[in-house]
């Protein structure tokens, strides 16, 4: 019987909620599994589950520097979307749509996925012809994206300023239904827990001190609670990840760490519908249940591991808010915070096999890491458990650069701080 | 994070934009080194901790500067202008061209 359902609540209601088990346990470390996985994000809890279900792999450990969830998977934007121009990117983040769908059932946890659709709006001419590009690209790859008018726009985002003496009126924008958020800490703690049912040990407040090596093979992990070994080890740290390689003795990589800064609003009335996105800068916001507007702009710009932005990006997120909701103008702001994105030279992800044997790497999300949570586990876990890559992810290898088969999605070169 | 110009002195960060890693070392441009070229243009040492890197002072006097900085902290060390010599660039002179 489901852990969690209706019936559990009520029946807990009146035995005083004693029945509740702890929703993931607190193992000490074992000396060895068969595989570690660094990294107790969205993505390293992902491929956890993903490996024990899919694969039959329940000797896992997932080592945590810190505690579940507390790093980008709790600082995102929760938006889920798939609307890229290249096949590569788009069969892969597909995948993960199709996960999404069914995540909730399938982890018995409401992971709050909401399809309330994403919004591109085009603010000139050539913007719009791009987007009728981008939105032909998806179709033809089995994707829904259907073009807006201005009318359409109007009425998809109540409130926003269709002036045509604005500084960039609105002309139209691309819109895909399918696309939406979900609740980021769900996400995480849902796949925790499934994959402690399974058998994961999940193994908090360990920092990775050094990957421990035989020769070039790598054999375990020293941490702060110990040293562990496992044939397989997974380094799936998104923003840390130049720094977890260098303690494997591994001192350049295809990435850029910076820090990309996100906001929230005082909880409002519902005003905004979908999750969209300004082309007039670099905005994009959608409205969480609890009433908040969600948004965010462009990275800071310059290589940062402080989880905390500088007051330029705040100023200019804010500036294009107000452009597009004058109406929002007074609205107070409650927070803002940071998080460090793992930019690569493509603005695609990677996820591979070594760079040394043992070793397996998934990283270089840039800052649009959380939609892909569920494909990237069931890929990385495939990778991890047959020692090839997932067909749908097989063109996300760490020498593409090399071989000159990059995937540079908005075509703008080995310049991580431009994607 | 204010950065000290060395032609106008303390400014906010928000007249300078980042240009690139300045760790790198970019090959002859004869080399034909595939990877030299491939470490160049796609590799770099991300340091978490004291970082040298490019930037312009692009709203103010535009000249482009070495920086040393701490990316963790954002305190900046050094500052220094990539151009030694204050003194404009000599236009190559043209024989008949009027001055």
């Amino acid at each position: 019987m489901a852990e969690y359902s209706a019936w559990q609540v009520l029946k807990n209601a009146v035995t005083g909620n004693t029945g509740w088990k702890e929703a993931w346990r607190k193992p000490e470390p074992k000396p060895s599994y068969d595989v570690i996985i660094i990294g107790g994000g969205g993505h390293g809890l992902s491929t956890a589950y993903y490996l024990a279900k899919e694969f039959g792999i329940r000797n896992v450990a997932v080592v945590e520097k810190g505690v579940l969830g507390q790093g980008n998977a709790g600082r995102n934007t929760q938006a889920i979307r798939s609307n890229y121009l290249l096949p590569e990117n788009q069969q892969f983040y597909e995948l993960s749509m199709d996960l999404w769908e069914g995540l909730s059932q399938e982890l018995n946890y409401n992971v709050m996925f909401s399809q309330r659709g994403c919004l591109n709006i085009a603010h000139h001419p050539a913007q719009l012809d791009q987007f009728a590009r981008r939105g032909n690209a998806m179709r033809l790859n089995g994707i829904d994206a259907e073009l807006y008018s201005r009318q359409q726009v109007a009425k998809a985002l109540p409130g926003i300023d269709m002036s045509l003496d604005a500084r960039f009126p609105i002309y139209g924008g691309l819109m895909q239904k399918s696309a939406g958020v979900a609740r980021h800490d769900a996400v995480a703690w849902g796949y925790a827990r499934a994959a402690d049912r399974l058998g994961v040990d999940l193994i908090e407040n360990a920092e990775v001190l050094e990957i421990l090596k035989d020769g070039d093979r790598v054999v375990g992990v020293k941490t702060t609670r110990g040293e562990i070994r496992a044939p397989k080890v997974a380094v799936v740290v998104a923003g840390s990840t130049s720094e977890v390689m260098r303690r494997a003795g591994i001192h350049r990589m295809p990435i850029e760490s910076h820090v990309l800064q996100a906001f929230v609003t005082e909880s409002l009335k519902p005003v905004i519908h979908t999750v969209a996105t300004y082309g007039g800068g670099h905005l994009y916001f959608s409205q969480t249940d609890k009433g908040s507007i969600l948004f965010g702009g462009d990275i800071d710009g310059y290589n940062s591991w402080a989880q905390r932005g500088n007051l330029p990006v705040v100023e200019d997120v804010m500036s294009e808010m107000v452009t597009l909701f004058p109406s929002l103008a007074r609205v107070r702001l409650l927070r803002s915070w940071g998080g460090i994105m793992d930019m690569t030279m493509d603005g695609a992800p990677i996820i591979t096999t070594g760079p040394l044997p043992g070793m397996y790497l998934n990283c270089g999300w840039c800052y649009g890491g959380f939609k892909a949570i569920p494909g990237s586990g069931l890929c990385f876990a495939h990778t991890i458990a047959k020692d090839e890559p997932h067909p749908k992810a097989a063109p996300f290898t760490l020498d593409r650069f090399n071989r000159g088969f990059a995937i540079d999605d908005k075509g703008q070169g080995p310049t991580p701080k431009w994607h | 994070m204010r950065m000290n110009c060395p032609h106008c002195g303390l400014r906010d960060v928000a007249e300078f934009s980042y240009v690139a890693d300045a760790l790198r070392t970019r090959p002859e441009p004869k080399a034909t080194d595939q990877e030299a070229w491939h470490d160049y243009v796609f590799n770099r040492a991300n340091p978490r901790g004291r970082h040298k890197e490019f930037w312009q002072h692009n709203h103010g006097c535009r000249a482009f500067m070495s920086v040393e900085r701490d990316v963790t902290t954002h305190e900046i060390f050094s500052v220094e202008a990539i151009r030694k010599s204050s003194a404009p660039l000599k236009p190559k002179s043209k024989k008949g061209a009027k001055a």
